[in-house]
């Protein structure tokens, strides 16, 4: 047990590492570029272009993907716990349906016009909206059933995304131009409280999360041995639902949708550490971030001077790493039983 | 003085579907006892009220005079163990596995594992001969030696009361008496509790010093083995005729099944 505390702390030294790393690459690369060394002389030279490029672009976009990529990943972390089911995440229940749908509502009416802020709130809205609706619909008769929460995530998905096409059909050319790219996802946000509340958020929810590690850990061995090990089941799988969900919600809201960042920066994270969830939740939050902030890099650059939607970025090479590592598993299953 | 496990007319069950009803049984501290009956006879809806899954309908269940629905669950993980036939197996490691059991007895907010909570699941995985495995995956064990490390993180919860369910009936003999023996030794030694589901008549009257044979949802008959196994309860509640012996090192009840060709051939006068 020593030696794994010790094993624990260089998986977080690690991704610290790289996580720097990332985010220097995220503040050096795109149109103009910005060597290393130069970043602290140029952040002291409030009269430069680069300072204006690092201050307002580069440095907010580097923060919003720590935030994002971090909330994300531990949302579908958190989540295939409380499910026991690797392929679980926050946009499998719904949530990303009910935010899209608001948003959706919300360029449709034009009430986006009014105020920059009523997108991400309508998006916001639109998620707990849903969230709440999944989450009575599940409670049965005996309490809350996972497995009901899931499917009816599932179906609710389905619903909202009919109604969103049914808006998008009755609406201008203009306005699904709006929709589609905000559903593409971005990490280009302006409004820097909206950033600040972001960073705030998912630090805070990180922590937070930490104060269920150990019933996490018994809830691997499904809810009712959970029950028998001391813990009320019931109770940490419907606080941790609201955390994941709020986290899900705001991420959203500022940046759109960018998928399999929750489904497959855990599932690898998994693998490599192990399914304690005393290093899992960290080890998810810093990965994701630096995954995210990655992808970011790339969405800017590839086709510089445009900029690619992230979320096909997150999509493609999130999807692609998860096939490879299906294969992979089903062989190493494979190698057991034959053995 | 009351007795240490006092179970007052419980009645249980699912929905408006199938309850146990009616079960009163007392238990002094370090009895064996196993409950017997056929399937859906309603054994293991009892575990499930006994702990807790299952809301009691009517009745009460005082473990050392204390009411365990007053209980949170925490409180009771730290006097009531549970294993079943089949465990949740998940891809943790053998000791990791056997640590869970220590997991009602962490404080708030503690973060690692005591050293303490260590030498409590090595030493429970010594007995049950599971430490060679510790470093292993529980999914890579077989059914045996999943079930003792099972019973290794049961007993790392200290328990007063543990409860098994089936825990050997898909076992092979070598693990089968492994496992009883075990359990015997902790019940003589530690005064432990326990109460077994046991489908296997021969094993429940060798090992346990009380058995409560239920049909229907509720108690058919209950006392000594030997006053409980007799070939007219086991006919009736099982509908099945068999013989009952003595086994003649222990003097305890066994009992073997008889088939149907041999009836029809009119054996009687075994009887």
């Amino acid at each position: 047990m020593q030696q794994e505390q010790g094993r624990w702390a260089i998986y977080v030294l690690l991704l610290l590492a790289a996580l720097t790393g990332a985010a220097l690459l995220s503040l050096g690369m795109g149109e103009i570029s910005i060597p290393f060394a130069d970043i602290p002389r140029l952040l002291a030279d409030k009269e430069s272009t680069e300072y204006g490029v690092l201050a307002y672009i580069r440095i907010p976009r580097t923060l919003l993907g720590f935030a994002i990529g971090g909330s994300l990943s531990l949302a579908g972390a958190i989540l295939q716990g409380i499910y026991r089911n690797p392929l679980v995440e926050p946009y499998t229940l719904g949530i990303s349906g009910g935010a899209s749908l608001g948003v959706t509502f919300a360029i449709v009416s034009g009430l986006h016009l009014l105020n920059v802020l009523f997108l991400p709130l309508a998006g916001f809205i639109g998620a707990f909206a849903i969230i709440f609706l999944v989450y009575t619909l599940s409670l049965g008769k005996g309490g809350l059933s996972v497995n009901r929460m899931l499917l009816i995530g599932v179906m609710i998905s389905f619903i909202s995304s009919s109604l969103m096409m049914f808006l998008m059909s009755v609406t201008s050319a203009e306005n699904i131009h709006g929709i589609v790219f905000w559903i593409m996802g971005s990490l280009n946000e302006s409004n820097s409280t909206m950033i600040t509340l972001m960073v705030v958020l998912s630090v805070f929810c990180l922590l937070v999360s930490y104060l269920f590690v150990m019933p996490l850990n018994a809830l691997r061995l499904g809810e009712e041995k959970a029950r028998h090990l001391g813990f009320n089941a019931n109770g940490v799988i419907r606080i941790l639902f609201i955390i994941t969900s709020l986290l899900t919600g705001a991420c959203i809201s500022v940046a759109g949708i960018i998928g399999f960042v929750g489904l497959v920066i855990p599932h690898i994270v998994r693998l490599w550490v192990g399914t304690d969830y005393r290093i899992l939740l960290i080890a998810s939050f810093l990965s994701g971030s630096t995954f995210l902030i990655l992808c970011d890099v790339l969405a800017r650059t590839i086709i510089a001077p445009n900029e690619l939607p992230i979320g096909v970025i997150t999509g493609i090479v999130g999807g692609v790493a998860f096939i490879l590592l299906l294969n992979n598993t089903k062989r190493k299953e494979l190698k057991a039983r034959n053995a | 003085m009351s007795s240490f496990l006092d179970i007052q007319n419980l009645s249980c069950g699912y929905g408006n579907g199938f309850r146990t009803h009616d079960i009163r049984l007392t238990l002094a501290e370090g009895s064996f006892a196993g409950i017997i009956g056929p399937n859906g006879s309603g054994k293991t809806t009892l575990f499930k009220g006994i702990s807790g899954s299952l809301p009691l309908k009517t009745g009460r269940i005082l473990l050392e005079g204390e009411d365990l629905s007053t209980l949170s669950w925490r409180e009771k993980a730290q006097k009531l163990a549970i294993v079943s036939q089949f465990s949740q197996i998940a891809d943790l490691t053998v000791e990791e596995y056997v640590l869970m059991g220590r997991l009602p007895f962490r404080r708030q907010f503690q973060f690692f594992d005591r050293k303490e909570d260590i030498e409590i699941a090595h030493h429970y995985m010594q007995l049950t001969n599971t430490y060679r495995l510790r470093h292993k995956s529980m999914e890579e064990l077989s059914g045996g030696e999943q079930q003792m490390a099972n019973i290794a993180s049961a007993l790392s919860q200290h328990p007063r009361l543990l409860l098994l369910d089936e825990p050997t009936s898909h076992l092979d003999i070598t693990h089968q008496m492994q496992f009883l023996n075990l359990i015997q030794r902790m019940n003589e030694e530690m005064k432990l509790t326990v109460m077994m589901i046991v489908h296997d008549l021969s094993l429940a009257a060798e090992y346990c010093d009380f058995l409560l044979m239920m049909k229907d949802g509720t108690t058919y008959c209950q006392g000594l083995p030997e006053e409980v196994l007799t070939y007219e309860h086991i006919e009736h509640v099982y509908n099945t005729v068999v013989i009952v012996k003595t086994n003649p090192v222990s003097g305890k009840p066994v009992v073997f099944p008889v088939s149907e060709r041999r009836l029809r051939d009119g054996n009687q006068e075994i009887r």
